[in-house]
Order: structure tokens, then sequence, then C-alpha cells
């Protein structure tokens, strides 16, 4: 487990996930699991590596394999790298029948990519999840914590170039 | 219109802050039940209110409050089931994003009916927006004395977390809840034993539904008998219904139970009538685990009456001719939608939810997923209706949790209700579709 000495996390990160843990009693550390791996995965660029993985079974004092196990199960996590920005779009009945599978055939031609694929240039990832709880105001997507809702094909390009603009302008 | 109870002062203006809240009435049940009540009390209000649980099951919640294990020392948990995911829904979000407080005054008063002195409540990951927005009124309801160390001088003790999941529609069955807020996979338990005797970290636990707790707090001001007198039979109160599909108005309700379906559909108070002028096809009642129904069956009970919105009502006939409210999810389909590829949708919703624990359920959602596909792209044979009828029938029942059950019903009633669709489809591939999959009942009745 040498890598995980390499991996730090920022002194926000840390306070937050000692507040975190401090939620559930002393020898239940291990309940802190699904929060803090949100909190980390955010600060690695919305992915979780084995490193960061390896160095949070430590914190919580749990072995490597528990710490897999629940990113593997849980949809929210992901075990690869992807682009800056992740749109998920809800593909679930109520937003199909209302017009989820034009948005996502829209965006895949804008993006030239196929659902669950990332740009070349690492801007976008595109992926279709399941319900949302937002099938009054279909079609909808997700993008990091914002939801987009009654969605046009117009309104999509808008979000995706300004959040494009957004993203450059930060490098 | 109907009475309001959850959502009379939702468009008062701050009513997501807490001065705002107790300026129109907020925060009363917490002080009436710590200073005036005893906990045995509020759970007899809550009992005699016939409050049934508003997760979907509803099952009656003072009754599920009864089975509370208080024998042993072990510290007992309220947890709040936050996770909706059930295709359909999305009544607790409105509740949470826009009254923060009415949920957290119900699990003041609920914790302190239960003996609880720490509560969580466990929100789906995806909310995270609203894990904040609850943070922060939580945060204020400390400030001001709803929480921590001898609440309102009572020497009542409460300590309230949220804590988030990370998708999983599983995480909404009470024990897969409980081993989510462990840090594990939602993987749900064998009952028994059931979490009232070991739930949380082995300890005495209830798990109740958003809805369910905000519905406590005018339980616990006017009392249960005056909250029974709202809605109809066995079904008191108001509900939230989260309407969605090819409506006019499609958002949340709160509704008088028994307010006829037909009226809930058509009236401008509610879902305004069938989008762009199409007619009423069919419609899945309570969240995508429920039977759907056809028109007329989803317009009248079996004897005829109209039918009308209420746990009996919809479930009137059983499942020949009859849906359930479940949760609440109402998703109006206009003639233009395909049963099959509906189900087909729904059915890959539930093999990419499954678990995993029990084989008939891993297998056969995906199995079913399948087979639909086949039929919706135009490869079905005629057999596989009878396939798909035979998977549904081998999955219920024979699973840990309810999702299999969750899993079959759809499938079930689509077949049972519409399987002249799925004849089409094979009949004619998938020729009776446009290009974008839209069913053509006129190109339908040329086939004929």
């Amino acid at each position: 487990m040498t890598q995980t000495e390499q991996i730090t996390f920022s002194q926000k990160s840390m306070e937050e996930m000692d507040r975190i843990i401090l939620q559930y009693p002393p020898d239940k550390k291990k309940s802190a699991l699904l929060p803090v791996l949100h909190i980390v995965q955010q600060e690695n660029g919305n992915w979780l590596s084995t490193e960061v993985m390896d160095k949070i079974a430590k914190i919580l004092d749990i072995k490597p394999i528990e710490v897999y196990e629940v990113a593997s199960f849980y949809s929210m996590y992901n075990l690869e790298p992807v682009g800056k920005i992740v749109i998920e779009v809800c593909h679930t009945g109520p937003c199909m029948i209302c017009g989820a599978e034009k948005i996502i055939a829209h965006i895949e031609n804008k993006l030239n990519i196929k659902v669950g694929e990332t740009t070349e240039d690492k801007m976008f990832t595109l992926k279709t999840v399941e319900c949302l709880g937002a099938c009054g105001y279909a079609p909808m997507f997700q993008i990091g914590e914002q939801y987009y809702e009654n969605l046009t094909i117009e309104q999509v390009d808008n979000i995706l170039d300004s959040l494009r603009k957004e993203k450059e302008a930060i490098n | 219109m109907g009475r309001k109870i959850l959502l009379e002062h939702i468009d008062k203006p701050g009513i997501d802050q807490i001065e705002s809240y107790i300026k129109y009435g907020g925060y009363r049940s917490v002080s009436k039940a710590l200073k005036e009540m005893t906990p045995d009390e509020v759970t007899e209000e809550v009992k005699k209110s016939g409050l049934r649980g508003r997760g979907g099951a509803g099952f009656a919640t003072g009754l599920k409050w009864s089975f509370l294990d208080k024998s042993t020392d072990k510290p007992r948990y309220l947890l709040c089931n936050a996770d909706e995911s059930e295709p359909g829904t999305f009544k607790d979000r409105l509740l949470m994003e826009k009254i923060p407080h009415l949920l957290i005054e119900g699990m003041i008063t609920s914790s302190y009916a239960l003996g609880c002195n720490t509560s969580y409540i466990y929100i789906r990951g995806e909310y995270m927006f609203i894990l904040r927005i609850l943070q922060k009124a939580i945060a204020e309801a400390y400030a001001k004395g709803f929480l921590g160390k001898n609440i309102l001088g009572s020497g009542f003790n409460l300590d309230l977390y949220v804590h988030p999941g990370a998708g999983a529609y599983i995480c909404g069955e009470e024990t897969a809840l409980i081993e989510s807020l462990e840090g594990k996979r939602g993987n749900p338990r064998i009952k028994p034993p059931f979490p009232a005797v070991s739930g949380l970290w082995n300890c005495p636990t209830i798990v109740n539904n958003v809805e369910s707790i905000a519905a406590v707090v005018s339980i616990v001001n006017e009392g249960g008998d005056e909250y029974a007198k709202t809605g109809i039979g066995k079904s008191t109160g108001t509900k939230l219904i989260s309407a969605s599909g090819n409506i006019n108005k499609p958002g949340v309700y709160e509704i008088e139970m028994g307010v006829p379906v037909e009226e809930f559909i058509y009236s401008d108070e509610y879902c305004g009538g069938i989008k762009n002028g199409l007619e009423l096809k069919a419609c899945v009642p309570g969240g995508s685990s429920v039977p759907i129904l056809p028109k007329h069956h989803l317009l009248y009970e079996s004897n005829g009456n109209p039918r009308l919105m209420s746990y009996e009502s919809l479930s009137e006939g059983g499942f020949a001719t009859g849906s359930m409210l479940g949760s609440g999810g109402f998703i109006v389909y206009d003639e233009k939608q395909c049963i099959v590829r509906n189900t087909w949708n729904f059915a890959r919703f539930y093999h990419h939810e499954s678990c995993g624990q029990c084989s008939p359920c891993r297998e056969g959602t995906g199995w079913m997923e399948r087979v639909l596909h086949n039929i919706e792209y135009g490869h079905g044979k005629m057999e596989d209706i009878d396939l798909l009828w035979d998977i549904q029938r081998k999955i219920e029942g024979n699973t840990i949790c309810p999702l299999g059950d969750a899993a079959a019903w759809p499938v079930a009633a689509a077949i049972r209700h519409f399987r002249h669709e799925f004849e089409y489809h094979v009949k004619y591939r998938n020729r009776v579709f446009d290009e974008d999959h839209v069913y053509q009942p006129e190109m339908k009745a040329q086939l004929v």
C-alpha cells in the first residue's frame, strides 16, 4: 500500500470527513463510507482510483475490499476517469415518454460520442441514468449537483455551450 | 379546493427559513409533545389518525411504531427514508426542498415518541442539493434549541443528521437502507428479525417515509381524530401525488384521499387533462411497480362505481382490474404511447437496480428485459409473451425483498391488459411505430 502515502486530500475535505465521522458512534466509522466517498470523488476529478479507495480504507479503519465493494455497487461512484462535465440524462419511463430519447440523440450528435463515452478533449462524458425524481419536469439531466429540467433541444445547446466556456475559462 | 395539511404554507415567503416557518405555526408540535404529552400519548395519536406509510406499502404507521422493542437498553433509532427513487415519484423532494423544517419538526416529535436520541435522514445521493438545504435548516433548528441537548427544557436530547446514498433504488427498501447507512452494499436483509427489533447496528429501529413523518406534525397539533376526519375509509388524511407523463399540468398535488381519479386527471385543479388534446390510454397510478391500468379500469371500479384516489379504491378488483395507490407516483399515458416500449423500459430499470442477492430477481429481471427488447425491436416470437408471463410469475414472491414483486407486476399487468399490443409487435414487427418509436394507432388500424 505504498501508493496510499502519496494520496493527500485538501484541508477542507479532511475537515469535512472528520465532521461526518462524528455523526456515527465511535466504533461505527464505516458508516461514514458513502458520504466520504462523495467528498473524495469530487476532489479527485470525479472518479475513484484504487489508491484513493485504499486511502479511505485507512482513514475509516476498514479493509480496502470493503471500500471496493461499496464503490462498485452504487451508480454514482465512477471507477474510471470521466470528463470534466458529466451529463446524466434520465431515461426511465416518465422521462422517456416526454422526450428523453430525443435529448440523448441530440447530445450524442452534438458531442459526437455515444452514451457511456467521453469526448476526445475530456470535456464531456454522457451517461444515461435511471429515475432521478424529476418525472414531472421531464425531460431532464443532472450535471454535478444541479438538475436541469423541462429541457428543450435549444436549452441543451445553451447549457452545454456555456458550461464548456466556464470550464475553458478556468483552465 | 381540498384541505391542505402538508403543503398549506408552501407558497409563503421564506418558508424554508426557520423564522418564517415559526411565524406560520411551525414547531408547535415539538413544544406540545415535549411539554404536554408522554411519548406513548404521541404514539397513541398517530394510531388514532389511521396514518398509513406514505412510501408505498401503506402499512399503519402507529402500529409500526408500537412494534419498536423498548425492552432493551440499546439505543433506538428513527431513520427517515428520503431515498425517493420509485419511477414516477418526486413528492418528498418538494417537501424537503420547499419546507425542510416540516420534516425536521416531524423527526423531532417522532423521535420523542419513539425514545430516539439520534436520528438520521437517509437521502438519495442524487438529491445532494436537497441535503444541503436540510443541513442548513437543521443548523437553524439547533440554533433555536429544537435540536441538541435538553430541547425546550424538557430533558429530551436529539441529534439529527442527513446521510446521503449514492445511486441505488434498492436502498429505499428499509433493510437495504439500514445496510447502506452502515456503509455497506444495499443488500436487503432476511426478515425476521424486523428492524423494530434489530435494525441499525442491531438496535431497535423505525424507518418511515418523509411524507409520513411530515404528517405527524399535524396529527400531534390537531389530534389523531381530527386528522382521521379527512379522507375516506381506511385512507385517512391527505396524500401527495406526483403526476407525470402526458398531462397538461405535471407536478405535485396534495389531495384529500377519495378524490375521483377522473377528476384528478381532467380537473384544472390537478392534472388539467391529457396533453395535445389526445385521449387517455393508460395510467400507472402509484409508481412504476404497481400494475398499469387501461382507461376504463382506471376510471371505474369493477362494480361500475367511479374509482377514487385511495388505498382501497385503487386496489379494488385485485390485480385483475385494479392496481395500488403505492407511493403516489401517477404516470399518465396518452393514446400514442407504446405499452411494450414502456414495459421494456421498466424491466430495464429493475434489472439495473436488482441488488443481485436472489437468483429469481437477478436472473429474471435481465431475462425479462432481453425478451421485451426483442419484442419491442421486432425480433419477438408469439411464445415469448407466455415466456414473459412465466418468468414474472416465478420471480414474484420468491425473493428476500419486494423488488422482485415490483419487477414482476408491471410486466404481468401489461400482458394482462395489453396483450394485443405485444401480439401486434410480434406479428407486424415494429411497423406500428414511427421513427421515434411513437405508437401510431392509425397504422395499427391499417394492419388489422
